[in-house]
């Protein structure tokens, strides 16, 4: 019994993998229901309940997709170039005080001034963010894994020094939060009387862009040749540094752009607990995309309605909604192994 | 100037640096056994929550202390062997494996200690490791309280350091060790089974980290909180590239990180209300990103770190 | 044709039979029969491709056979079958391989390297004292020195691979298996490890000694095993026959020579004046390196590697920059450091690791064919890449460099050694350079893909390239270059026309003799 590698990834097995992935991770996030007692099979009826059952849900569900196809984006594009950018997190939450910087008040202009200028300010954060790493990776050989993630706490700590401090709301009775965005600076909602904004619109004109990017470009060219071999991009003469910028200011303005969305779509006013870890949950995203970028608008929908539909299925029978944690934790590692599949055969004899 | 020579020569400074270093001794030891073998484990900061749950939960069960610490280091081999089989048989990507047994693992933590225990007002507590007076030592001055009366897991991270360095280099396993991180294809033309060694480095490594996680709630304090790990793993790889992948190198590293992290506890009560307390808490995560800078240029890694071996491939 | 070499059975120290090992469709050894006898030495003949280094992995246990049977003498001389894909049963059993690429740990001490693996790995402490006592012994009775506390990082090849045995050596192996020992070596090394061989041969040591170069194989060689696709076609004393009947045999073709017309060299392309690359590591790079490359013209660079090909090799691709010195390309000041400048430049560069440098891994056969190329304006509009025309350029490079792929949308790396570099010099050929720099351009080819390069450089010779070609294979250099020139720690010789040097100069000079030295002790 062997592997043998495959030359090209038959379409069905880049379908059928990230299904049979997730299908594993639900059977194997059952071993810990089945040992606390939990009905199984009720608790992930509810969690589908919860996110797709009704007109309510489903905006639920693509509320919370938003920003997670950013996220998932942001690392799908930098991932695809080898830079691991594991500080979507961070870059989140910078965008979103840049956006509340200029959008609670500070200027006041028509909405379309307004909306386009949080945008292009939150992106612009959240790239500014990134490029310190990429840059520290490129100048000095320090590796953008561990001060991506470091930099996360830095950014969480000084946002939280902001909203107590020059940021904080003089009307929010003490509360650690920003005032809120003012009408103008507000995202239109897409859907009256529902938490689905016009994000979802500028998310999904992102992953289009995304992948013509990567895939239809000279820039998507030097990125995947650099990702695959940053040697022999080199030696071909590619700009091996100016496209790890390149992509570490595409990375970070995406999950910069994530912020916003929440921030000026969704949440109004910024607080430290805008994100549950979309930034994390967007590995997941990219990776259970295989890094595709059409493909991680399905994938973002899958963990927007594991997430959602865990919260519904934790009121009604108590079980912690760490279960949607759970599950999509495990989705990555189980797509970890199905990737295996698709890029190797295994022979028998 | 005289409260900061104040602290400096306060005895009580040095005795929590060392405690404060305590689960980073242990995380840095662990991920550097992990690296000399060739597997970067960015599993760490769930790893440590895990162990940390789970040795909390176990004596909160009625287990007694050192059971507690034997099963947060079994979650933690548990999880390693997860890391292990994944990055070197299968050989996928350390990176994003490690990042995703780190999601595994905290959202396992989180999920069972809200299980066992739905509805608790405050995190209950246990009856923690209690400082342990070693005769004679103790009586040192200065040092004797600083070092020779902390809680026996302090004593423990120090003892794993010495014998992590002495079967490093000085043991026929130890050279097992470094070869497969040095060199997988050396280590096999030579009948060293690559695979098997890398595993067991990796659930080793990752059983110290465990430990070093269980640190914080069965020492430093006596409940288990979310997100107490507080990206603690991901100052440990800092550290293993500040030590040189040197265990000695790694409890200084260790502990002169628990040093500044003591002292920027007591400058912020003396500097008090001027500098918001953000700032200081940062600190530690900024002084991790210097110590990369410093050292990255010079650091001479493990030569086959995150490269996969194929078994028969050269 | 097996000339019947009688031997007592109880004289085997290893016979296998019919051993058999298919990759995908490829039959890399088919039902294989080999006899080895204590004290004897026999060359492993075949070309590149032929299947010698796969018989040796099933050997030492890197691969499992299909089929067939090893046994392997005990220490008591009985032979016993020996356990297949294990590398541990294979060294218990006696066996000891040097590779081609020495499985050495740079980082490590020689010691460390030696004794890696031969205590048991829970013992509590290494028997560092007992080990160092042995080696003396061994590297008394066998001539192999080595400073046993140096880090395998700082020494030369040569005594990299007296670790390599030495290695065998210490844990007592019967047979040593050597992978091309000399591929790596000046003459005057070789000449002094077959030495080594001999002495250790008639102390009861059986060597296979695997090789394609016919000349050292009848020095070495008691007996000449030759395999070629897979199968033994010959098995003879190595008393009985010579050089071209082992070539024939050998190729099991009669091979067109390669033959480089005289030309009259045109203007200069390339000129290195009094040239200094800085090195890495204290390695030694470039120092004050004088060259002049013509139209025309094919200037060899010999060497043993490692003394400044990587340098020179960089400096000419791009990767490099000199501190000082005059460095011209067609006439003009040439910008260094930037590979692309130099494409840009009209420079072709055949890196010599093809698939690190030469090829994107996981970048199908038009991508890859496109990595020079994907910004000029015929590939490009607007910022997007026009697939339509990429394609077509790879189906006419397919074509005219005989790549053999299902097409342009396969998958490079599965590709073959010799393929992959059709692919490589179409990529850069196709672009018509005026300066050609070739770094072990045949390395590892069978011999239908060498020789195919070699006519390519020739025939871009004859469209007016001057060519830089760096090899380790001297037959290569005399062969194709007009002139050559020797590396030797970072000091380029004067380069000196093919007609006035024979192989032992070249050694010589390899091994640090100045060119007149060399000449006057050569004759």
């Amino acid at each position: 019994m062997r592997l043998e590698p495959r030359s090209n990834v038959p379409v069905h097995l880049a379908v059928l993998a990230p299904a049979g992935a997730v299908v594993l991770a639900l059977a194997l996030t059952a071993i810990p229901l089945l040992w606390a007692d939990v009905p199984v099979a009720q608790a992930y009826a509810l969690i589908f309940e919860g996110a797709l059952g009704s007109r309510f849900a489903l905006t639920e569900t693509l509320a919370r997709a938003t920003p997670l196809i950013f996220t998932g984006l942001a690392a799908a594009v930098a991932f695809r170039a080898r830079l691991w950018n594991i500080g979507g997190e961070g870059q989140l939450y910078i965008g979103a005080l840049a956006a509340v910087a200029v959008g609670s008040g500070a200027i006041a202009a028509p909405p379309m001034v307004m909306i386009p200028m949080i945008l292009v300010l939150g992106a612009l954060a959240g790239a500014l963010l990134m490029l310190i790493p990429t840059l520290l990776k490129l100048r000095l050989g320090v590796d953008e894994v561990v001060t991506t993630l470091l930099l996360n706490f830095v950014v969480l700590l000084f946002v939280s020094m902001m909203i107590e401090g020059p940021m904080k709301d003089p009307m929010g009775m003490g509360w650690p939060q920003t005032a809120p965005m003012i009408d103008e600076a507000t995202l239109p909602k897409l859907i009256d009387r529902t938490r689905v904004h016009t994000g979802l619109i500028l998310a999904l004109v992102a992953a289009v862009v995304v992948w013509v990017l990567v895939n239809r470009t000279t820039w998507g060219f030097e990125m995947r040749a650099v990702g695959a071999s940053p040697a022999a991009a080199r030696f071909a003469g590619m700009p091996v540094a100016r496209v790890m910028v390149r992509v570490g200011l595409i990375s970070g303005a995406l999950a910069g752009l994530a912020g916003v969305g929440e921030v000026a779509g969704l949440k109004g006013y910024l607080t430290l607990d805008l994100s549950p870890g979309f930034g994390y949950s967007g590995i997941v995203v990219a990776m259970l995309a295989q890094l595709n970028a059409l493909a991680v608008v399905v994938s973002a929908l899958f963990v927007a309605v594991v997430f959602v539909g865990a919260d519904f299925m934790s009121r009604s029978i108590g079980v912690s909604n760490y279960l949607a944690n759970l599950i999509v934790a495990t989705s990555l590692l189980t797509m970890l192994a199905a990737s295996l599949a698709t890029r190797y055969r295994l022979r028998l004899r | 100037m005289n409260e900061i020579l104040e602290i400096l020569l306060s005895v009580s400074f040095w005795a929590a640096a060392l405690r404060i270093a305590s689960p980073l001794i242990l995380g840095t030891l662990g991920e550097l056994v992990c690296e000399r073998a060739g597997v970067l484990n960015l599993g760490i900061e769930g790893i440590m929550t895990a162990g940390a749950m789970a040795g909390w939960m176990a004596v909160y069960q009625g287990a007694d202390l050192w059971t507690g610490v034997a099963v947060a280091a079994a979650i933690g081999m548990i999880l390693g062997f997860i890391h292990g089989v994944f990055t070197v048989p299968l050989g996928l990507s350390q990176h994003v494996t490690g990042l995703g047994l780190t999601l595994l693992a905290t959202s396992l933590s989180y999920f069972t200690y809200r299980m066992i225990l739905p509805d608790v007002p405050s995190p209950p507590r246990i009856e923690a490791f209690q400082p342990l007076a070693i005769p004679y030592l103790s009586d040192l001055p200065i040092i004797g309280p600083a070092i020779f009366e902390q809680t026996p897991l302090t004593y423990f991270a120090l003892i794993a350091v010495a014998v992590v360095a002495f079967v490093l280099y000085k043991t026929p396993l130890g050279l097992a060790v470094r070869s497969v991180g040095e060199n997988p294809a050396a280590a096999e033309a030579q009948g060293i089974d690559v695979y098997a060694v890398r595993i067991g480095a990796v659930m080793v490594g990752s059983g110290l980290m465990a430990v070093g996680g269980a640190f914080l709630t069965m020492s430093a304090f006596n409940a288990f909180f979310f997100e107490m790990v507080a990206g603690r793993g991901w100052i440990c790889i800092a550290l293993v590239v500040f030590a040189s992948w040197r265990p000695g190198k790694a409890l200084l590293g260790a502990f002169l990180f628990g040093a500044f992290d003591a002292f920027q506890v007591r400058l912020q009560q003396v500097v008090g209300g001027d500098i918001p307390y953000q700032i200081f808490l940062m600190l530690p995560y900024l002084l991790s990103i210097l110590a990369l800078i410093v050292m990255s240029r010079r650091a001479a890694y493990p030569k086959a770190l995150m490269i996969p071996y194929r078994k028969g491939e050269r | 044709m097996n000339e019947s070499v009688n031997r007592k059975p109880e004289d085997l120290v290893l016979r296998l039979r019919g051993i058999t090992k298919q990759f995908g469709d490829l039959v890399a050894n088919d039902a294989i029969d080999l006899d080895l006898a204590r004290g004897e030495i026999l060359a492993l003949l075949g070309e590149n491709g032929a299947g010698k280094t796969t018989l040796m992995n099933i050997l030492f246990g890197h691969y499992v056979a299909d089929a067939g049977e090893a046994h392997v003498a005990d220490a008591s001389g009985t032979l016993a079958p020996l356990r297949g894909g294990s590398p541990n049963a294979s060294l218990l059993a006696g066996i000891g391989m040097v590779h081609q690429h020495f499985t050495l740990a740079e980082n490590l001490s020689a010691l460390d390297n030696i004794i890696l693996g031969t205590d048991s790995l829970f013992r509590p402490w290494q028997r560092q004292r007992d080990a160092r006592r042995k080696l003396a012994a061994l590297m008394d009775r066998s001539g192999l020195l080595v400073d046993l506390d140096a880090t395998v990082a700082t020494l030369s090849v040569g005594e990299r691979q007296r670790i390599e045995i030495l290695k065998a050596l210490y844990r007592d192996a019967r047979i040593l298996i050597l992978d091309e020992p000399t591929a790596v070596l000046t003459p005057q090394e070789s000449e002094s490890l077959f030495a080594t061989l001999r002495r250790l041969a008639s102390d009861g040591l059986s060597v296979v000694f695997i090789s394609h170069k016919l000349a050292e194989v009848l020095a070495i060689s008691d007996r000449v095993t030759v395999l070629r696709g897979g199968q033994v076609v010959a098995n003879v004393a190595a008393a009985g026959t010579d050089g071209p009947r082992l070539a024939e045999i050998m190729v099991g073709r009669p091979i067109p020579p390669t033959v480089r017309q005289p030309m009259a060299p045109g203007e200069a392309v390339l000129e290195l004046a009094e040239v200094h690359v800085p090195g890495e590591h204290n390695r030694p790079a470039l120092t004050d390196a004088n060259l002049k490359v013509r139209r025309h013209e094919i200037i060899g660079i010999a060497g043993v590697s490692g003394n400044g090909q990587a340098a020179l090799s960089n400096l000419i691709c791009g990767l490099a920059a000199h501190d000082h010195g005059r460095f011209e390309i067609f006439g003009r000041t040439a910008v260094v450091g930037s590979p692309g400048r130099m494409i840009a430049a009209g420079v072709g560069r055949i890196p010599e690791d093809r698939l690190h440098d030469g090829i994107v891994n996981g970048m199908v056969v038009w991508e890859n064919l496109l990595l020079e190329d994907y910004n000029r304006a015929k590939f490009v509009r607007a910022g997007f890449l026009r697939h339509g025309a990429a394609r077509a350029n790879a189906r006419q490079v397919i074509e005219a460099f005989d790549v053999r792929c299902p097409g342009p949308e396969a998958a490079t790396h599965l590709l073959s050694g010799g393929n992959i570099q059709k692919l490589i010099l179409g990529r850069v050929l196709n672009r018509e350079p005026g300066l050609i720099l070739a770094n072990q351009p045949t390395r590892g080819l069978d011999i239908g893909a060498v020789t195919y390069v070699h006519s390519r450089l020739l025939e871009a010779r004859g469209a007016g390239a001057g060519v830089i070609l760096i090899s380790e294979d001297l037959d290569e250099l005399l062969t194709l270059s007009d002139r050559i020139a020797v590396l030797y720690r970072g000091r380029l010789s004067p380069a000196m026309a093919t007609e006035d040097v024979t192989i032992r100069r070249l050694g010589l000079m390899m091994a640090g003799q100045t060119s007149e030295g060399a000449a006057a002790d050569a004759a």
